[in-house]
């Protein structure tokens, strides 16, 4: 039971919130076939007006989905960024996410706000906690299964496969791009106002790393279970995140510092982007030996 | 069924440097409704370019294109995606590779519409679609949910030239579309070019490495050299041209060229 209540369900817990991340990262990186590095500012973005609408005493539900329009708002700025002014993606989400800082305190009006106190989407129970995240991520995976199977949903996956295609047959691929970058930081606010409520604050530094951690999560979870469909490919996600997570609080129980997670994250991303080199390395020698 | 007009259109790319390239220098040419025109021409003679601003990939210093009467110079690429079919080359350039057949088709049946949350793939689409892919002779139709990453460049190619054409475009342009596969799969896509441009009438304009193919298809052949057209061959004339025939014209008419800049000079 101690293992159970202790280890199982927070790792489970945050697998599945941050897992709702991971899925919004995914998005882009599969649309327009680059990390996204405003969601280290986004995910505080919707965090940040959880925090401030829910000390304004405004409804739980609302105050959340809240961060999904703000978080979405900071993705488009990206996305504008990157289709108008034609400033590189990377680079264009690089300024965008230096830019929300500011606006992200601006939102809180300080640099952290407490929400022990107050009455949050986040049950107390940790079952209840788990009956949420579960929930939450179940139905993002459903609607974006859904979606990607809609005529705009199919040409903002065909966007990431061949734009130039997309063009030819009458579709804007800055259009497609601009929309991915909008939903994907939508989903990533959405996953910051929960992790708020679940963590019981909101603090300006508590988005850094995000898609560092994201990446680590969609590159395990492909390279452990692949990704051929969309409906393979966010199961991955999710199951990436929680092995992410798994693997974090086993590094805390060896021992580590919080502070020497970032190492840890570091050293399992590149160790996730070796995993299908070392899978052809190690069978080398049986193909060698069948020719 | 609507014709294509190009009136004057220039195109130089750098202008005023070093690397200042004449890629168009007047080129005039009308196309009636349902037109077949091959176009041939030494490397780096504009074919491309040509095409390209009719497409509206690249936009023209001077002149204008007309579709159907209408003038679309200032459209965009997207805009007029709408109704231009076009298959390029490169037999990865038409289609998406980690979509399925079926995804792809439904991507090209879609086109000119707004693309909204209706769902893309349907059980009639399917059917329709499948129905298209058995005219190809390729077993296609057996193959709607395979990724077209898996095809060879010749399905692919094939695969592209039927999604151009699905929605019977206003005007469909093949940039050596037949260039870079084998020759059997060549063969197999030119035949495949000219069924397909004969049954739906479709006004065509297409680019060709090959004079053979050059002559034996279309209506009227179109010879371009730096950015000008040399010369068209029509109707009965063509029907009895030869590749030397061909090649005599190019060699005769760049020598008048020759004498008349010769000419110039000396003044
Ligand atoms: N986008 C471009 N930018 C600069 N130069 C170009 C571009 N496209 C074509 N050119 C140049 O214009 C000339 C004509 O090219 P192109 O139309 O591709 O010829 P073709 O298709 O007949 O071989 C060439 O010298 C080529 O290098
Ligand atoms: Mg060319």
């Amino acid at each position: 039971m101690e293992f159970v209540l202790n280890f199982l369900l927070p790792v489970l817990q945050q697998g599945l919130v941050w897992g709702l991340v991971a899925l919004g990262v995914w998005m882009t990186f599969r649309v327009v076939n680059v990390p996204d590095l405003t969601v280290d500012g986004t995910l505080t973005t919707g965090a940040a007006t959880a925090a401030r609408l829910l000390t304004m005493g405004v409804h739980p539900v609302a105050a959340t989905l809240a961060g999904f329009f703000t978080g979405a708002a900071g993705g488009a700025i990206t996305g504008l960024i990157h289709t108008r002014l034609r400033v590189q993606p990377l680079l264009a989400s690089i300024i965008t996410m230096t830019g929300l800082y500011s606006v992200n305190l601006r939102i809180m009006g300080r640099s952290n706000i407490a929400l022990f106190t107050l009455e949050t989407l986040v049950p107390d129970n940790p079952w209840g906690k788990l009956a949420l995240f579960a929930a939450t991520a179940a139905l993002l995976v459903l609607l974006m299964n859904l979606f990607f199977r809609t005529e705009l949903g199919l040409s903002l996956r065909a966007t990431g496969d061949n734009d130039g295609m997309v063009r030819m047959l009458g579709v804007s691929s800055d259009s497609m791009r601009l929309l991915a970058f909008t939903l994907s930081n939508g989903i990533v606010g959405l996953g910051g106002a929960l992790v708020a409520q679940y963590s019981g604050f909101a603090d300006a530094q508590m988005g850094i790393g995000t898609i560092v951690a994201a990446l680590a999560a969609l590159i395990i979870g492909e390279a452990l279970f692949g990704a051929p469909t969309v409906f393979r490919a966010t199961i991955s996600a999710l199951l990436g995140s929680i092995i992410y997570r798994t693997i974090f609080a086993l590094a805390l129980r060896a021992g580590f510092q919080a502070s020497d997670l970032k190492l840890v994250t570091a050293a399992l991303v590149v160790l996730a982007l070796s995993i299908p080199h070392i899978k052809r390395t190690v069978r080398l020698p049986e193909g060698s030996e069948a020719r | 069924m609507t014709g294509l007009t190009i009136e004057g259109v220039h195109k130089t790319f750098f202008p005023g440097t070093v690397n200042e390239v004449r890629a168009l220098r007047g080129i005039d040419l009308t196309l009636e409704p349902g037109e077949f025109v091959t176009v041939v021409g030494s490397n780096g003679a504009g074919k491309s370019t040509l095409l390209n601003s009719v497409a509206g990939v690249i936009a023209p210093d001077r002149g204008r294109i007309l579709l159907g009467g209408v003038d679309v110079t200032r459209q965009s690429e997207v805009q007029r995606a709408a109704r231009i079919g076009r298959v390029l080359q490169n037999p990865l350039a038409g289609t998406a590779p980690s979509l399925t057949v079926a995804e792809n088709l439904a991507l090209a049946a879609a086109r000119g519409r707004s693309r909204g949350l209706r769902w893309a793939l349907t059980a009639a689409k399917r059917r329709q679609f499948a129905e298209e892919l058995a005219q190809l002779g390729l077993g296609l139709e057996n193959r709607l949910n395979d990724k077209v990453g898996l095809l060879s460049g010749g399905q692919r190619q094939a695969l592209s030239l039927l999604m151009a054409t699905l929605q019977r475009p206003d005007i469909l342009l093949l940039d050596e579309h037949t260039a870079a596969l084998d020759p059997r799969a060549a063969a197999l896509i030119a035949d495949l070019t000219n069924r397909w441009v004969r049954q739906h009438r479709l006004t065509t304009l297409m680019i060709t490495h090959n004079l053979e193919q050059a002559i034996r298809l279309g209506d009227r052949l179109v010879m371009m050299h730096e950015g000008r057209i040399l010369f068209t061959v029509g109707g009965a004339e063509k029907q009895g041209l030869t590749i030397d025939g061909l090649r005599q014209a190019f060699e005769r008419v760049r020598g008048e060229e020759f004498t008349y800049d010769r000419a110039v000079l000396a003044n």
